[in-house]
């Protein structure tokens, strides 16, 4: 094809003339996006929330969100004759009643699923190449935001199909905003016009589920999106890519392709799951009422960690001045979040404070080669970890034949010893790695050709490893640490002379060093020596 | 890594060790595969390959219009209306939309790998910050209609905007107070406590029944019931607080934490709002008398006043003072002394002040 079609050519030309996006195009249809798998996994989320968007819209057709009494006529015989609110009638309805209903109803919630385990490990992914720093910190910022909404999201939406199962999450809700010192009361009391049940809460949180946190959510999404166009996607390090630098595909045509499969693998993968995964049969649980329960109550899953950590809290309990402060409700669902996400949103700029470096970073860290940071990152997945897998301690119970009472006791010294472990297990891991590509840089790799030396003996000859390899092994950055030591005359720079000043030397040293340094040792110009097999000094040890 | 695991002639050589040189080629890993032709970094795919691919992206984009059309029949076939009929029109309808999906994007997939090229190409990125100059002519921008707008220089236009913006600032707030009422004392008290219309006291009934229940009918120690109050059995707002257990004892299970003016013949009730968070506690094992709240697992002692065993929960449930009326039925003598359910700011140390109020 040499000349555009003429209807393109047409329509084109119309936009053209009126509001010019030629520069736009000029710039932007050849960008440069890097492959990765790793970069794939934030465009899970981004697709199921489109997913989200278009089910979302399908249900509000029939879903009735009201607490309006009534008796229950529909195709689900069992129930027929029962009362039951307008909400949870409209929600059997859509299941049973609308031809589609059910599998979009199902598609609903397994994309919400998706959706916020895609933007965890998306998270993890970011947080573990460093992707997070300078540029891109405010980017990172509208990470955690979208992760929180993303729960808020998630919890007001289980709330809304009223059947028993929800109303148990959600009358946890209403305990856990009692526990608020000072507010908490007066809060619950506006949040469900009254007393607890009420006859709002259903209705507001319809409101609050596809209209607020929603709109938030895609203006959010946007922001992100176009900053990160904006300032260019990180890479991995490889041959030809530098700081300055993005290599690989451009965005027209093989991009934008590869993002159309992507979205559709995802719907499609989504819908395989709302086809045979049934989810949340909300027609098993029965309406709401605050009386009843079954056993084995079950949050979905991104809320497991909050759940876990209100069974582990030992009953605390305080009298201050006439007033209970519950701290058996407050901590555990204050201070895990409070860890997680705080901590999360100022990662970026502690790690900027300890090791001064404010330099712009747009090749990724390979996390081995930051390991007290993936360290820690590995010690929050295992706080995190263990809060969500005690919050079904009641499940492993019963399925393992343990004592319920110990896998809380076990769970309350866990919480403290696993991230510690953590930790240094990682930490050891990535030493371990590293120790692998120094060797494979100084020493070369396997070349699985047995020579045998005029003595007798045999090795194996070593080869200097792929160019590309080896520079994806190069691409290992210093990290900075900070000026610390004491001048000529025994006194200690500006900074580090208090005790605060001293803390972030330390702790910049420690962040900073680098323990297994790369060295090319027999390289490239020796390889020519590897067939003369005078190598084998170097090649003995190990394997 | 280089691109040519394929390269390799397939039978007696070994698949190639990550990070080894292929045995087809030189020994050093740097010479290209793939002749570059044409523009530099765009490595056009192999035409005979592209050929057989395309045969491959059409039979799957066709499967995508089978499945697609399926779909729609399936629609129009597979009515709802049976838990049963539902089922089948629900595996229609996903299946084929599933299989739409994913042979549609199998097939772009395929597109992308084996007919477009390959690229390799580079792009420079330039520093987010603007230049020197640039900032420079913003800042004196800035400054200029900073000193024209006449903002620095007019005090008092500066700060009575200020305090103009304040009240409108608070005003959404303000105006979300009509969204509940203030909590006063509601949370002290629940129906119990609330006579029946001909000034008796309100009888216990069973939950889902909606039966009073005679007290010498219920009179097998180890027996659990779940009970309401009469004539709320339908208002959630009455229940959310004022729901029971009702167990029944052998005089000498019963231990001290349990207030025996407050039981009848080894009947005890209990309110099933767990005082943790306000799940209805209503798991209980007979041998030991121990009732469990599913959410948390705090556990309470039945035969000792419910005081906390394990868990959470920090208070035991609170016990209703239970007696019966002229026809052998069930009633509360009055409202539970303590609130019941969630812990609270107000709520204070609701124990002491009962004890004091009794002393």
């Amino acid at each position: 094809m040499d000349t555009t079609p003429k209807a393109i050519a047409g329509v084109s030309t119309f936009l053209d003339d009126r509001i010019g996006p030629g520069n736009f195009l000029k710039r932007n249809l050849r960008k440069i996006f890097p492959d990765h798998w790793s970069f794939l996994l934030g465009e899970i989320a981004l697709y199921s929330f489109i997913i989200l968007l278009l089910t979302g819209t399908f249900l509000t057709f029939w879903f009735k969100p009201s607490m309006g009494e009534v008796v229950y006529s529909g195709s689900y015989q069992p129930l027929v004759g029962v009362k039951m609110s307008e909400a949870y009638a409209s929600a059997l309805n859509i299941s049973f009643d609308v031809r589609g209903g059910l599998l979009i109803r199902q598609i609903h919630h397994w994309a919400a699923l998706l959706f916020i385990a895609g933007m965890m490990v998306h998270m993890l992914r970011v947080f573990f190449t460093g992707a997070y720093r300078k540029p891109r910190e405010l980017n990172w910022l509208i990470g955690v935001g979208l992760l929180t909404l993303a729960l808020l999201e998630g919890l007001t939406g289980y709330s809304l199909p009223d059947d028993l199962l929800s109303g148990a999450g959600l009358r946890i809700t209403e305990g856990v905003m009692l526990g608020i010192p000072v507010v908490g009361t007066y809060l619950t009391f506006l949040l469900f016009g009254g007393e607890y049940p009420g006859h709002d809460v259903i209705s507001r949180f319809f409101t609050i589920h596809i209209l607020l946190i929603p709109g938030i959510l895609l203006a959010l999404i946007s922001a992100h999106l176009v900053l990160m166009w904006v300032q260019k996607h990180t890479q991995m390090p490889g041959t030809g890519r530098t700081e300055k630098n993005v290599v690989g595909a451009p965005f027209y045509p093989t991009f934008m392709a590869k993002a159309g499969a992507f979205t559709l693998f995802t719907f499609g993968v989504i819908a395989l799951l709302g086809t045979f995964a049934q989810i949340n049969p909300i027609w098993l649980f029965g309406p709401y009422t605050p009386a009843d329960i079954s056993a084995g109550s079950q949050p979905d899953f991104y809320m497991g960690f909050l759940e876990g950590s209100l069974r582990l809290m030992p009953a605390w309990e305080i009298n201050f001045l006439d007033h209970t402060v519950s701290l058996s409700v407050l901590i555990p669902a204050l201070v895990p979040l409070g860890i997680v996400m705080t901590g999360l949103a100022l990662y970026p700029f502690i790690e900027q404070w300890v090791t001064g470096d404010r330099r712009e970073h747009h090749t990724a860290d390979r996390p081995r080669n930051n390991p007290h940071r993936t360290a820690i990152g590995f010690s929050g997945i295992a706080f995190y970890g263990v809060l969500w897998l005690l919050g079904a301690n009641d499940e492993i119970s019963a399925n393992f034949h343990i004592s319920l009472y110990e896998t809380t006791i076990f769970g309350r010294f866990a919480i403290f010893l696993v991230p510690a472990i953590a930790y240094v297990v990682a930490y050891r891991i990535c030493i371990g790695l590293q120790r692998k590509d120094a060797e494979v840089l100084s020493h070369g790799v396997e070349s699985g050709v047995i020579k045998r030396l005029p003595h007798g003996e045999y090795i194996e000859v070593h080869t200097p490893a792929a160019q590309d390899i080896a520079d994806h092994i190069r691409g290992k950055a210093e990290i900075p640490i900070i000026e610390s030591g004491v001048d000529g005359e025994g006194i200690p720079p500006k900074g580090a002379r208090t005790a605060l000043g001293r803390l972030r030397a330390k702790a910049s040293e420690a962040y900073g060093t680098d323990h297994v340094p790369l060295e090319e040792g027999h390289g490239h110009d020796e390889h020519a020596a590897i067939g003369a097999g005078d190598h084998s000094d170097g090649h003995r040890d190990g394997h | 890594m280089t691109d040519n695991i394929n390269d390799q002639p397939e039978g007696r050589v070994p698949a190639r060790v990550i990070g080894t040189p292929p045995s087809n080629g030189p020994i050093l890993g740097d010479e290209i595969v793939h002749e570059e032709k044409g523009v530099p970094g765009v490595i056009p795919a192999d035409p005979a390959v592209a050929k057989r691919a395309e045969r491959i992206v059409a039979l799957l984009f066709t499967i995508t219009f089978l499945a697609g059309a399926a779909f729609i029949a399936s629609y129009v076939i597979f009515q709802v209306g049976t838990i049963d009929r539902t089922a089948a029109s629900n595996y229609a309808l996903g299946s084929s939309l599933s299989i739409a999906l994913l042979s549609l994007a199998a097939g772009i997939v395929v597109w992308v790998r084996q007919i477009m090229p390959k690229y390799n190409l580079v792009q420079e990125r330039h520093p987010m910050a603007s230049d020197a100059d640039t900032k420079e002519y913003v800042e004196e921008t800035f400054l200029q209609g900073a000193n024209e707008s006449g903002f620095v220089k007019h005090k008092l236009l500066r700060r009575t905007l200020l305090l103009a913006a304040a009240p409108l600032g608070l005003a959404p707030l303000v105006l979300l107070k009509d969204m509940g009422p203030l909590p006063g004392t509601a949370l002290r008290h629940t129906v119990w406590g609330v006579p029946t219309k001909d000034g008796k006291p309100r009888r216990l009934v069973v939950e889902g029944t909606g039966q009073p229940i005679r007290a010498a009918d219920f009179n097998s120690p180890g027996g659990i019931l779940s009970v309401i109050p009469e004539g709320y059995e339908e208002d959630l707002n009455a229940l959310a607080k004022a729901t029971l257990i009702l167990l029944k004892f052998r005089p000498d299970e019963i231990k001290s934490g349990t207030n025996l003016n407050w039981t009848h013949d080894g009947i005890v009730a209990y309110s099933k709002i767990c005082t943790h968070v306000g799940c209805p506690a209503a798991l209980y094992e007979q041998t030991t008398h121990h009732i469990l709240c599913p959410c948390h697992q705090s556990t309470f002692d039945a035969a000792d006043g419910a005081k906390v065993i394990f868990g959470p929960a920090a208070r035991p449930l609170p016990q209703l003072p239970i007696a019966i009326d002229s026809e052998g039925y069930l009633v509360a003598k009055s409202d539970f002394n303590v609130p019941v359910g969630p812990s609270f700011w107000e709520r204070g140390d609701a124990e002491a002040e009962a004890r004091e109020q009794k002393a």
